[in-house]
């Protein structure tokens, strides 16, 4: 019970909370704020109402004392989805870093993901957004750790769980679902009788952070806990550029792939097994 | 989707501005910026259709107990009642002040 009393939610908090939280205190300064009202000129003609960030938050400021841009998406606003200004903001931070980097400053990333992928009501605009955001993470990885976060509640889906995919260090809590189709989507394609996205424990089983984490997918699973959180952001920043980024080992996983046998129904322990090899 | 318009007396601006809410279901955004003395003009974006006088008579209900400060306001809402619209507006007033 005093457990549940001195832990503080992060999933609870909106985007601008969550980047102010992990950033150290009096550091955060917010780019092209809310005020600036840089929103999607798409939405508003097609009768949705407009959020004054698009759902975007790009704050810079320091944690631990290194330099950090923080791109947090506020999974309440159009379920966290991207079109083309959310998108270029988050891009534009990471590319920005990069060219920090390239100038002797060691700006590094987190990307707090609560996103079901690209905005349709954008469609290509919001693609390239999010092809564009691949980009950047490859090359500002190269200098700095880029670390993505998934907390949920919404999780993170389509192009963007290849974002993800793309980060030095992902961090996912029990509430966080990683997958590049949302459950709805599986259930129109393969039938009720496949994928009911409506039985919740099967939807985790197979897609929440505790799964991933396990099948070797995610890098730390971490409690619904801002202080918990911060702490291993803060130890990810300082560990540095992994060896090999998860994206780089394709030939790793591929293997595996053709070493499973698809004939009996795949279960979440077929794939831990599958993709955790030598991992501990 | 409408855009509506109100325009009501007002004292002098404040110095802060403040952010409050989401355009998330049942919720809504506001935003609080200093305005002209005298003057409090207030935008609105909604999802909801037809609910022009709804605003005009709780805006009034606000407004007539205290004299708000001059504001610029701006609210993107996405269905919110009345009651979580007066709660974000509260809110907004208490944090111009903080500042």
């Amino acid at each position: 019970m005093t457990d549940l009393l001195n832990k503080h939610s992060f999933v609870e908090l909106g985007a601008r909370q969550r980047a102010r939280a992990l950033l150290d205190s009096g550091t955060f300064r917010e780019l092209i704020d809310p005020f600036q009202r840089v929103m999607s000129p798409w939405l508003s003609r097609q009768g949705v109402v407009p959020q004054a960030d698009d759902g975007v938050v790009i704050a810079k400021g320091s944690i631990a004392g290194l330099p950090v841009v923080i791109a947090a998406i506020e999974g309440n606003f159009q379920g966290g989805s991207l079109g083309e200004v959310g998108g270029a903001k988050i891009a534009g931070a990471l590319e920005l870093a990069a060219e920090d980097n390239r100038k002797g400053i060691e700006t590094r990333a987190v990307l707090l993901l609560e996103t079901g992928g690209v905005r349709l009501q954008e469609a290509n605009l919001g693609l390239a957004a999010i092809a564009d955001i691949h980009a950047a993470i490859v090359d500002l990885r190269q200098y700095q750790p880029v670390i993505g976060v998934v907390a949920g509640s919404v999780g993170c889906f389509g192009g963007m769980s290849i974002a993800a995919g793309l980060c030095s260090y992902l961090v996912v809590t029990r509430e966080a679902r990683l997958g590049l189709n949302g459950p709805q989507v599986i259930e129109q394609e393969a039938g009720l009788e496949e994928y009911d996205s409506r039985d919740r424990p099967f939807i985790w089983s197979l897609t929440g952070g505790e799964q991933r984490f396990n099948s070797g997918l995610a890098d730390r699973y971490v409690a619904d806990d801002v202080a918990q959180i911060q702490q291993t952001v803060t130890a990810l920043l300082q560990q540095g550029v992994p060896a090999q980024p998860r994206s780089r080992q394709a030939e790793y996983y591929l293997a595996r792939l053709n070493a499973l046998d698809a004939t009996p129904q795949i279960e979440p322990a077929t794939v831990r097994a599958l993709y955790q090899g030598e991992r501990s | 989707m409408e855009t509506l318009s109100f325009e009501f007396p007002a004292g002098q601006p404040p110095k802060g501005r403040a952010l409050v809410g989401c355009v998330g279901s049942g919720d809504l955004e506001v935003l609080l910026e200093p305005g002209t003395p005298g003057t409090l003009n207030i935008q609105v974006q909604t999802s909801v259709n037809g609910a022009q006088l709804r605003w005009q008579h709780l805006f009034e209900r606000i407004f007539q107990e205290h004299t708000p400060p001059a504001l610029n306001i701006d609210i993107h809402d996405f269905g919110a009642t009345p009651g979580v619209v007066r709660l974000r507006l509260e809110q907004g007033f208490e944090e111009i002040g903080h500042d």
